[in-house]
Order: C-alpha cells, then structure tokens, then sequence
C-alpha cells in the first residue's frame, strides 16, 4: 500500500501512530514491510490457504463473534442435502458437468429456496437467469449452529485440512508466525474492536482471484468487522478514478451503477430484462425504477412506456467481450477498429505479443494518451519487429493518436476506494491539440448525430435519440462536466429539477438518472462533490468533504455497527443506532438502512421488495440481507473459497486431486503457449509482477517525466542473495528472464527484501518483476507482461500475473529469441486437471468462460446463434 | 523573526520520493541524468546541485526492535540541507553571496555566486553543489520564495505520512524530544535525535533541519561528528598568531644572540 498508495497510507501510519498493528503479507519485503509492525514473507499464489487456515483458527478456538454471526451472516441457513464438498470430491464441489466443463450451482443452494445473488453471474448452468430462485432467503436456519448440513458447519468441514501446518508446506508461513497472525486480528476484532483488509491486484491477478477476495469477506463476516468503523475489506484501485470506472463502467457486461447489459439469448424484450433484473427480495427489487431512469436520461421524450422506454436501442451481448477474449478476436481477425483510451495494453496487459498481433489486425485503431506510447508506435516499434518477424510495412492497421488532457487541465471528479466523489477544477489549458476524454467522446458523438441526420432507417434511431445536449463553451466547446454530472445525478423529467437521491427515482418514466448510486450527488441542486470543508470543522466522519455513494454513506452496511436491538455494540465502535424515541435510526453516518424500520420488524410471509428486509438484515443488497459465508450462487467457480494452484505453479497442489481452478479461462494457442502445471524443469522459478511507488502502471504517465524517470530509470528484476549465487546473478549486471511465452532482459538487483522460502526441505525461488518499462520515452526497458499468458478469473476475466513460473540466467537476452516449447503439457501426469474436469469444452451458451479451444484458427464459440 | 526548518522523522518516512519530486518541480531542478545504480531503490545517490532533497535507502540486516520480520529491516531518509546554526558555507564565501535569511535559513544568491567553490569544500555534510553548466553552487533554499508567501516548503507539503514536519525549529525540538519519548515508549529505544542542538552538535552549534534516525548517522550517510571547517579558523588565528609570536622570539632572540656573539 506504502508502495502504490502513498497518500492514502498515511492513514494507515496515522493508525499505526495510534497504537494500531499494522501486518503486511506479501512475497516481497516493500516499502509497506518496512514501518509494518509484522511483515509475513508468503508465497505468490497462496493467499486462500493463508486465509483459510486463518477461518479454521477462528472456528476451531471459537473467535468468531457470535452474534454478529448468528444474526447477520448465513451462518445458520441450512444448504441443500445434495450439496458436496471439495472435501467430499478431491477439489470439486457438486455441480459439475464435464461435457460443459462448468458448474451447475443448483446443489449449492438454500435448502427448499433458491436465492439470487446481488452481484456476479445470475445466468447460472443453463445460461438463462431463473426468476423462480429469486426467493427472499433460505427457509430452515440452525440457530445451534450444530447441524451437520448448515453453512456454519459445512465451513468448518472445508476448511478442517488447513492447518497450521498445512499453511506452512502451501504459503512457506512458519506455525509460529501463523498463530502469530491469526491471534493479532481475533485479539483485535469484536465488540470493542474492529480490523481492516486492504488489498489490491496481488489479490485479484489470480485465476481464482475473486476467491480471494471472497476469503477475506468470510473472516471479516465471522469476526463482525463488516458494516463498522474501523473494518472491512478496502480495495485499493489502480487508478484516481478506477472506482469510478466500474460505478459508470467502462466494462463490458454493466450498464451504470451495476444494472447488468442486456444479453440477447434471452433478454429479448424489456419484461423480460426487468423480470430478470428485479430480486423478489432485498433492494435489487427497486431495480425496475433505475432502469428505467438510465433508459429516459439516455434516449429523453423517444423513451416512452409504449416503446419499451427504447430499451431495443441498447446493444445487447453476444457473448463475452472481456479484455483478453477481444484481443483474441482481433488476432483472429474478427475486429475492426479499436479504442484505446488512457490505456497501454502492449505495455500494461499479458502476453505482449500477442497484443500487438492483434492490432496488427485491425483496419484502425485510436490512441488517446499524453504522449506517443508504444501501443501507439507498435507498427514500427515492437520485439517483433526488432527481431525481423513483423515488417512495419506489412501492418496495414491505420493508428489514430489522439494527444489527451490531464486531470490538472479538465473539470470532472474522481471516484476514489472509498466510493468517494471529488470534484476537481480544470487549473490550466490543455496545450496544442491536447482534449479532455468528455471532449473527444462529445463531439465524436456530435460528428456521429450530424452523419446520420438524415437517415430513416430504423437501426439508426438510437444515434439520432440519443440525448447529447450538453452545453459546451470555449474555442474548443468544451462540454460542460457539471452538466454530465447533473444527469448522473437524475432530474424529474417534466421540470428538469434535480432529484434528491435514488429514493425519488421512478419506474414510470416520470425521472431520469445516468447512474442511480450517484444521484444525489448534487442533491438541493448543489455539487456536493465540491465539498472541501476540513475534518477539524465537522464531526471524524467528515460527511462534508466530497459525496460518497450512495447517498453520502461512508461505511456501507452500516446496520451491522449496531447490535439485533439496535444498540451500538460498544460505545468505543458506536456508528449508527436506533432512536427508540424518535422511531428512527440515527448517528454519525447516514443510516444504510429504511430510516423508519425498527429492529424488531420481522417481513410477513408474503412481503415483496422491500418489505422484505428484516430488522437485523444489515446486508439489505442480497436478496436475504445477510452476509454470505457460504455463497449459494452468483460464483462461476463455488461457493466456498478454496486453495488451488496457479496455472503454472512450483508445486502440486497439496490439498487435492484438482490442481487449478476447474473453472479458470484458457486460451489454449500457439501464440499464448503455457507450462506444465507444476514441476516444469525448464521454468523452475515463481514470477510475480508489480509497481513501484516512482511510476504508474504501463508508464504513460511517467517515463516521459524527468523528475520521475531518473527515480527508477531501467527496468530490473528483484532477486534473493541466494538466488543471485545460484544463477551467477551479479547486482547492477544484466538478466535474462524467460517464460514460453518470451524473454526478456532486466538489471538485476540483489536483495535480501526476496527471501526464499523453505517449504518441504525445499527452496522456492521468488522473482521479481516491476513492469512500467518499455522501448518509448525518456527510460526505457523490456516489459515484464510479455512473459505472461492470457489465463483468467471465471468470474471477472482478469489475468493471472500474480503468480507464474519461468527461468533466470545471467546476461542480456538474444536479440532473436525463437522460443520452443509444446503448446501442451507433453507429459500427461502433469495435467492441471482431474479426469472429471478434463474434457474440454465442445459447445458453449456465450457467457460462461469455461476452456477455450486450442489453435488459433477454430471459429468462436461467441458467435450469434452459436 | 524565529528560525523556520524542518524536522524529518525517518521513522514515519515510507520512502515515495514525493519530496524529492516536489523539490524538483517547485525548484524547476534539471534530472541528474538516468542511472540505475544498484543501490536498492536510491538511483540519484546524493545530493547535488540540482538534487536538493533526496530519500536514502537503508538495507540493514539487523531487526528493529519494533517490528517482526526477521533479522532485516529497510530504512528511509530524505535528506536534505541541514541550514546549520553556524554554516560553513556562509562563512567561506566570499563574495557574499550566500547569506541568512529572515527565516535563519541559509540561502545562495545565484546572481552573485561565482562559482569559486569555496562553499563545496567547507560543507561538513557534503550538501552544497556546483552545476556542471553555470559551474555555480546550488543547494535547498528551504524554499525562500515560498516562505516570503507564507507557504510551506515543497517537500514538507508534498509527504504524504508528514516525516517532513515544517515550522518554527523551537516548536520543532519539542515536537521532535516528544516524538523519542514516545518511540522509546513504544520500545524503539535506538530512536534519537541527530543535530536538534548546540549541545548535541557542537561542530555545527545544532542544525535548523534535523532528524529523527534509528542507527548510526554513517548508516545514513550523514557524518558522526560533523565540524565546520570555519569554526576552526577563530582557534587558527589564535594559534597561528602564538606561532608568529613565537617565530618572532626566536627571530628576536637568534638576533639577540648573535649580536651578543658578535660582541662576544
């Protein structure tokens, strides 16, 4: 966090400052390690296990906070009796289908109820959303916690085998250092006491990343640290706004503010999107009135009842349209243009190569950045080229360089982890031809209104509806970002007037809103992103400095601060609370709860929408207001988090049969060529990427700057004393890493911050690989992506960078490098997976990733009618 | 006015280099070329001439009592210049170029520096520099132009863990004499002060910037017992004047004697 976050760790050290123990779990010794109170070496690649042992610890010693558990979380709900664990199937749980290669969560379920899940994949086995399961909860509960079939237990079953000691041969964690660990984050969680998660990609660029995540969430559930200052689980984003670009997503498969894109198999007509979108229970059952909203602030007086609201007008989705499946696409030739906005993918995304012969392929591609990046120059500047395999004159791809404003010279807020907007004032011009992104996606729409104008032709309608009305002002027009920001926010569609908040929203066409979790931004028409009023003139909560969504909430699920009766559970960690007087619930925070819903209110059986929640249901997004420790559906990959290897690891998987994630994406090709699982003699090292504090990401944004490009002018890899002496590895001498992928060259820095781990009596050998570099501006260096594979999480399609295996040798790389390795894993006891999982993948539904199929040349399974 | 400086507390430094960014950019500073050094993450190794703050990287295979991560620890420092109670600089300079400010803060005018050098030699902390180009010396202004607007300098706005305390340096010593107290409370007891006064750092009679370390000052690159070569010259005088007394008697003395020889 010291490393990518600086400025928001200087809270943790204002914590730490505080008395606060600060433990910081990483492969390598960073500048986090260096003024943490424990710093825990572990294995890339091993977090489930770490904290899986870590929920066997709090089980079996009975840490967990038992009301909390009792009353907030599915503890108690009974799963159904054909549920199998992976204890029960060597690595699997039940629900699996060979011949698709995925999994039927059916068995996962509730007991006599199917639930939705408030997030994730609705579509479940059969690719078609079931609205029968979106019942309000599951229907037997054991409040003992003693039945063999209810989540509490099942738990424990799972993760019986994580042991200390097991942690140990997995992670390379001591026993003493686990229990250590472990005894730190009980001691400070429950009533009196709260602890927090931080993560970021070393989290999530895993082919089971999601799952980790998940893992966190569990412990968090059982030791109370959700909903209350002090806890849950902080995702550190990548980027000012990355948060931003999820909550109005630059994602493929989401509309604004998380309402899903409408998919073609069968979101045919707008009841069935609405039917399909709207939970019988929880909140998601307002889902209609925002919908509807975005429908009216997109298409305007067009959008009628009549007409669907023009929900037709919206694309819909034919299949998964995720980074890596695109790129694959348009390698095989099935992409025509391409934007590329703020983005460096020959730089910052997997398998370079690959990459950059997909652009290869394109008729045109837009570059907007601050400077020529190498995606940009990739036609006549790449590896390919410099060793003769690609002719820049045989690359017909047409590159359109659009030069970009900064943040510093556009209007426009940022979106920050904490869910919090901030405004932020254009403070100069931007040079020459330089624009902002609002500018160039304004008149790009304008220019595209203007050639359809004439048009009759029914397809075009929704360009020509389209509301693009935006005052814009200035020799360049640019467009007013408070006016975006006022439609985000929504406005009663007969006045103009701007809503209050997404309570006002409608479902009959009578309010429009471009993203119902940020409206109220500008509540009592005032931009409240604005809000710069310092902590010390409001209460520590600081409501006044900027907006969070939603509705200026700091801490979600805040609820769960305040005991079953609405009491604070302890006057130290009091948050929001009951008013037994004034029939509401009050407090620091905005209350994230119905104002006027008593603690003791318990639904009637037959309650809709939101009558639903119940009194002691904090978690009023899922459709039984709990929190998941066992997820009976929403997950590609089961409902419970469990420890498997990467897809090319040091070692067989300890715990089971199943080697890897059943349900990770592969793309099984010559030019995204993969290791053996394990064991690979030619690629004994584990590899795992990151940033430092000097530079951001792909460098776009600083190796064109002096000030930044002499901190950290060349790329390097990280070594342990003991790897140097075993390779020949001098420090400040060359390097040459290899995967089967590519190779490339680093300076080498020795260092004792990479410690081996011993694990069975064996070294395993870390590496690490910074990745800002390549061959364009003022420093340059190989890019540490070109080592890596396209393999990914089911659940978002993320890559595996994290954690991969490759070789090290002295000395700088050839400068024709012919890599040769078989495409398969040429020794068949090396499978990554079970016989039951094997079988690849023949036919596919579109939104399942599952396994690809091998050789670049097979046609797509997303094609339509596939 | 009181003397301004800054207290740099290593112990909250996590090394981001945003004060020597912010220097960089408030100063308008050249880069000092690109050059990866192999020093753990410290590529421009110094200070210099354009470099006026710079973040020490410290691998150390020893623990701190503080902290459970096996026998290693890495420790940060941003350094910078130290604006001594008594400057070598100053006092070598002789064009009178470098001078105290209002702010007791020592400042190079570089539209009378000439570039003589004198300054880089009698800096006991080997911070003031001469520009290859302009062959004048450079060194941190604690920057003047922004204390004549009431503004702190760059690098103390720009930390993100506020390591870099600016202020009135009486305030400071306090703040800092609290801050060991406090370390060592919490069972850091290698925590001190280095340079915070006349007492502790005769040579210098005690620095306007001091700092906060947790080992040896070699560790950090800073000097044990630093001395400004001028504070010698008082003693020089003294002492070359009881030589020239001395030459002078015997002088006196041999003619004396040989006169008395001569009459002899």
């Amino acid at each position: 966090m010291a490393e990518c976050h600086p400025v928001g760790f200087r809270w943790v050290m204002k914590a730490k400052e505080r008395g606060a123990t600060i433990i910081h779990i990483d492969p390598r010794f960073t500048r986090t390690s260096a003024v943490a109170n424990i710093h825990v070496p572990i294995r890339a690649g091993s977090d489930i296990a770490f904290l899986g042992g870590i929920i066997r610890y709090i089980l079996e010693n009975e840490r967990y906070f038992k009301d909390y558990v009792l009353n907030y979380t599915n503890a108690t709900a009974i799963i159904s009796d054909d549920f199998q664990d992976t204890e029960d199937l060597d690595g699997l749980f039940s629900g699996w289908d060979r011949e698709k290669a995925q999994y039927d969560p059916k068995t996962w379920s509730y007991k006599d109820a199917a639930v939705s899940p408030a997030a994730g994949v609705r579509e479940g086995h059969t690719g078609q959303p079931d609205t029968e399961r979106a019942q309000q909860s599951s229907e037997h509960h054991d409040p003992t916690l003693q039945d063999p079939r209810c989540v509490f237990q099942i738990l424990k079953r799972h993760y019986s085998r994580y042991t200390p000691e097991m942690v140990e041969e997995i992670c390379g964690i001591s026993p003493d250092m686990f229990a250590k660990v472990a005894e730190t984050l009980c001691r400070n969680s429950g009533r009196e006491r709260t602890s927090a998660f931080c993560y970021a990609v070393g989290w999530t660029q895993h082919s089971i990343g999601v799952q980790y995540i998940r893992t966190a969430a569990i412990i968090q559930a059982l030791l109370g640290n959700m909903g209350r200052p002090g806890g849950g689980i902080m995702a550190l984003r990548g980027h000012a706004s990355i948060q931003g670009s999820t909550d109005i997503p630059t994602l493929y498969n989401l509309l604004p503010g998380y309402l899903p894109m409408p998919k073609s198999k069968y979101d045919t007509d707008f009841k069935k999107y609405i039917e399909e979108g709207t939970a019988k229970s929880g909140w998601w059952s307002e889902f209609p009135k925002y919908a509807v909203s975005l429908l009216k602030a997109y298409f305007g007086n067009a959008a009628r009842k009549e007409n669907d609201w023009c929900f037709d007008y919206l694309p819909q989705l034919t299949g998964d349209h995720s980074h890596m499946n695109t790129v694959v696409e348009m390698a095989d030739g099935k992409v025509k243009g391409y934007f590329v906005m703020g983005e460096n993918p020959t730089v910052g995304s997997m398998n370079g190569g690959l990459q950059r012969a997909a652009l290869s392929k394109l008729k045109w591609l837009v570059v907007r950045d601050f400077s020529l990046i190498e995606t940009a120059e990739f036609w006549r500047d790449s590896p390919e080229i410099e060793r003769g395999e690609a002719k820049p004159e045989e690359i017909g791809t047409e590159v359109f360089f659009f030069p970009a404003a900064t943040h510093t010279e556009k209007d426009g807020t940022f979106t920050n982890t904490q869910r919090l907007l901030q405004w932020h004032h254009k403070a100069i011009e931007p040079p020459g031809d330089a624009r902002s992104e609002l500018h160039f996606i304004y008149h790009l729409g304008r220019r595209l209104k203007a050639l359809y104008r004439k048009s009759r032709d029914r397809k075009d309608r929704p360009i020509l509806d389209l509301t693009w009305d935006y005052p814009a002002s200035g020799a360049t027009e640019e467009p007013s970002a408070e006016a975006v920001l006022k439609e985000i926010n929504g406005y009663t569609v007969a006045d103009g007037k701007l809503v209050d908040g997404y309570t006002s929203l409608k479902d009959d066409g009578s309010t429009a809103s471009g993203c119902w979790i940020y409206s109220g931004c500008f509540q009592g028409g005032v931009n409240r992103t604005m809000r710069r009023k310092p902590g010390s003139e409001q209460t520590w909560v600081a409501p006044e400095w900027g907006w969070a969504w939603p509705s200026n909430r700091r801490i979600l699920y805040n609820r769960a601060s305040a005991d079953p009766d609405g009491k604070p559970w302890s006057e130290r960690k009091k948050y929001v609370w009951w008013d037994e007087d004034k029939k509401e619930w009050t407090g620091f925070d905005q209350p994230d709860f119905i104002n006027d819903r008593p603690p003791s209110y318990r639904p009637h059986k037959d309650a809709e929408g939101t009558d639903t929640i119940s009194g002691i249901d904090p978690f009023i997004m899922q459709a039984d207001g709990k929190a998941w420790i066992f997820a009976p559906d929403g997950l590609q990959d089961g409902p419970l988090p469990t420890h498997f290897e990467p897809q090319e690891s040091v070692m067989k998987n300890p715990l089971y049969g199943q080697q890897c994630n059943p349900m990770r994406m592969e793309w099984m090709r010559k030019d995204n060529r993969y290791h053996r699982a394990y064991a690979d003699d030619r690629y004994p090292y584990l590899l795992t990427t990151y940033r430092l504090t000097e530079h951001h990401t792909a460098g776009g944004m600083s190796r064109w700057l002096s000030w930044l490009s002499e901190l950290q002018p060349e790329m390097f890899c990280e070594v342990s004393p003991e790897l140097a002496a075993e390779r020949g590895l001098k420090n400040g001498g060359w390097a040459t890493i290899r995967t089967a992928r590519t190779e490339i060259e680093a300076r080498v820095l020795v260092t004792r911050r990479l410690r081996p781990l011993r694990i069975n009596g064996r070294m395993i050998h870390q590496i690490g690989l910074p990745y800002h570099w390549s061959s364009r501006g003022l420093v340059t260096g190989d890019a540490a992506n070109e080592l890596i594979s396209f393999v990914g999480d089911p659940n978002v399609s993320i890559q595996e960078s994290k954690a991969f295996t490759g070789m090290i040798e002295p000395g700088r790389r050839g400068r024709i490098a012919k890599i040769a390795s078989p495409v398969m894993p040429d020794n068949h006891e090396l499978y990554r997976d079970l016989p039951s999982v094997r079988m690849k993948l023949q036919d596919n539904d579109g939104f399942r990733s599952g396994k690809k199929a091998i050789g670049s040349d097979r046609s797509s399974h997303w094609e339509e009618g596939d | 006015m009181a003397a301004k400086g800054f207290f740099t507390d290593t112990t909250i430094c996590i090394g981001c280099k945003a004060c020597e960014v912010a220097c960089k950019q408030w100063n308008q500073l050249p880069d000092d070329g690109f050059h990866f050094t192999g020093m753990s993450y410290d590529n421009t190794a110094e200070l210099g001439a354009s470099t006026w703050r710079h973040v020490s990287f410290v691998e150390r295979p020893v623990a701190l009592s503080t902290q459970d991560a096996g026998a290693f620890s890495w420790l940060f420092s941003s350094d910078v210049c130290k604006h001594c109670a008594r400057a070598g600089c100053l006092e070598s300079c002789p064009t009178g170029a470098i001078v105290r400010t209002e702010f007791e803060s020592v400042y190079v005018q570089p539209d009378i520096c000439n570039g003589c050098g004198y300054c880089v030699v009698n800096c006991p902390f080997g911070v003031i520099d001469r520009r290859e180009d302009d062959g004048r010396a450079w060194k941190c202004t604690l920057c003047y132009d922004r204390l004549k607007d009431d503004m702190t300098p760059a690098c103390a706005k720009a930390c993100p863990t506020a390591s870099i305390h600016f202020g009135e340096v009486e305030d400071l010593r306090e703040m800092a004499r609290e801050r060991v107290e406090e370390l060592h409370g919490q069972g850091m007891n290698e925590a001190y002060l280095y340079g915070e006064s006349k007492e502790s750092q005769p040579g210098t009679e005690g620095l306007n910037a001091f700092f906060l370390l947790v080992d040896r000052p070699e560790v950090y690159n800073l000097p044990p017992d630093p001395a400004v070569p001028t504070k010698g010259v008082a003693a020089g005088w003294r002492s070359m004047a009881f030589a020239a007394l001395g030459l002078m008697a015997v002088a006196v003395g041999s003619v004396l004697a040989s006169r008395n020889g001569d009459a002899a």
